[in-house]
């Protein structure tokens, strides 16, 4: 692959990480656990929409098929989404779907910060932008946790739930493919491990905070980025590209 | 904030100011159980649409407020007191929000 097919595939993974939690963050609408938390987790979910376009109308640049943004997020099947498998998560309870948010928004939180130096200006402008909403989204998820971690009983077993549930698909947010390792020869992304070690000094000062134990040494998932899903991003593109497909081009 | 008849978390009021030097303005009110969430709640539901830079929050029952059967005793002896308006002064031109 060339530099400009590297660029693209990074595109589109940022893309389409923050297209899909923000599909699943969409999910809430309505059936939040209070009204506030409903509004909160809407507004999380179209920051991570708008994110998500961003990287998309950059992405659409460099299509060589002459794709536009809405192309890219409704035209794409599952094995052309290159999310990390975290995302794609079934939301679960709100325990689950706060601790998604905690690993998804430290790593994003991270990943922009270090992305702002990118020698690549509009990724370094598009970060610079996002990376005030990730900050935000990790905290609101981080004081829930400890809110959850301190709060009942009820509470901190669904939160350890959550932990176990969701800790096998954190360390898939550092793999590092050709394509990301190219561009990263060239000062456009960053160095993997050092985000890692970030978002984990981040990750620990939280549970600490909630006098949570980290998880011990478990399997760990891979993919994603190489377009192989678990069974539940192909239910959650059904959803989510159903009026396209139903009414092609359509526009309001 | 333990008196709640139903279960909703405690009543907190939403004060936003809408630009530097601009007063501090009541806007409505937030349900929340801690002020941080207090804070984060009032943001997502205020302050979305750019209607400030500078969010206070208040828990309601600490505001002490007339009711209104004291309207009468507190309010009214100040209706026939128009010399207490300075009225009678020139504003000078290009000073607003008076």
């Amino acid at each position: 692959m060339n530099n400009k097919e590297n660029l693209y595939q990074f595109l589109l993974r940022c893309s389409d990480d923050n297209l899909i939690a923000g599909q699943r963050m969409a999910e809430w609408c309505s059936n939040g656990p209070i009204l506030e938390e409903d509004l909160a987790m809407v507004n999380i979910s179209l920051d991570l929409l708008g994110q998500s376009e961003s990287f998309l109308d950059y992405a659409a640049t460099l299509d060589t098929m002459g794709k536009n943004a809405d192309d890219l997020a409704f035209g794409r099947s599952e094995r052309e989404y290159f999310n990390h498998l975290l995302v794609e998560q079934p939301n679960g309870d709100f325990a689950v779907s706060m601790v998604k948010l905690l690993f998804f928004s430290a790593y994003q939180k991270e990943l922009y910060t270090a992305l702002m130096s990118s020698k690549d200006e509009r990724i370094a402008a598009i970060c610079a932008k996002a990376v005030k909403e990730a900050r935000y989204h990790y905290r609101h998820a981080s004081d829930w946790f400890e809110r959850l971690a301190l709060g009942t009983d009820e509470s901190l077993r669904r939160l350890n739930d959550a932990i176990v549930e969701l800790w096998p698909f954190t360390e898939n947010f550092f793999e590092m493919d050709n394509a990301y390792q190219a561009l990263q020869a060239e000062n456009i992304v960053p160095e993997m491990a050092d985000i890692r070690k970030k978002w984990l000094s981040n990750i620990q000062e939280v549970f600490r905070n909630g006098e949570v134990d980290l998880p011990g040494d478990v399997h760990m998932y891979s993919g994603g980025i190489n377009g192989y899903h678990t069974e539940h991003l192909g239910h959650l593109l059904c959803e989510m590209q159903y009026l396209h497909h139903a009414h092609p081009g359509a526009q309001w | 904030m333990s008196e709640n008849k139903n279960d909703q978390l405690p009543l907190w009021e939403v004060f936003i100011q809408k630009s530097n030097g601009a007063p501090i303005k009541h806007a409505g009110s937030i349900h929340a159980s801690d002020k941080e969430m207090a804070l984060q709640n009032a943001r997502d539901i205020y302050t979305r649409r750019n209607e400030g830079r500078l969010l206070w929050l208040v828990p309601s029952n600490a505001i002490v407020a007339t009711v209104i059967e004291d309207e009468a005793d507190f309010f009214d002896p100040a209706d026939d007191k128009i010399y207490r308006h300075p009225s009678f002064y020139e504003v000078p031109d290009g000073v607003t929000n008076i």
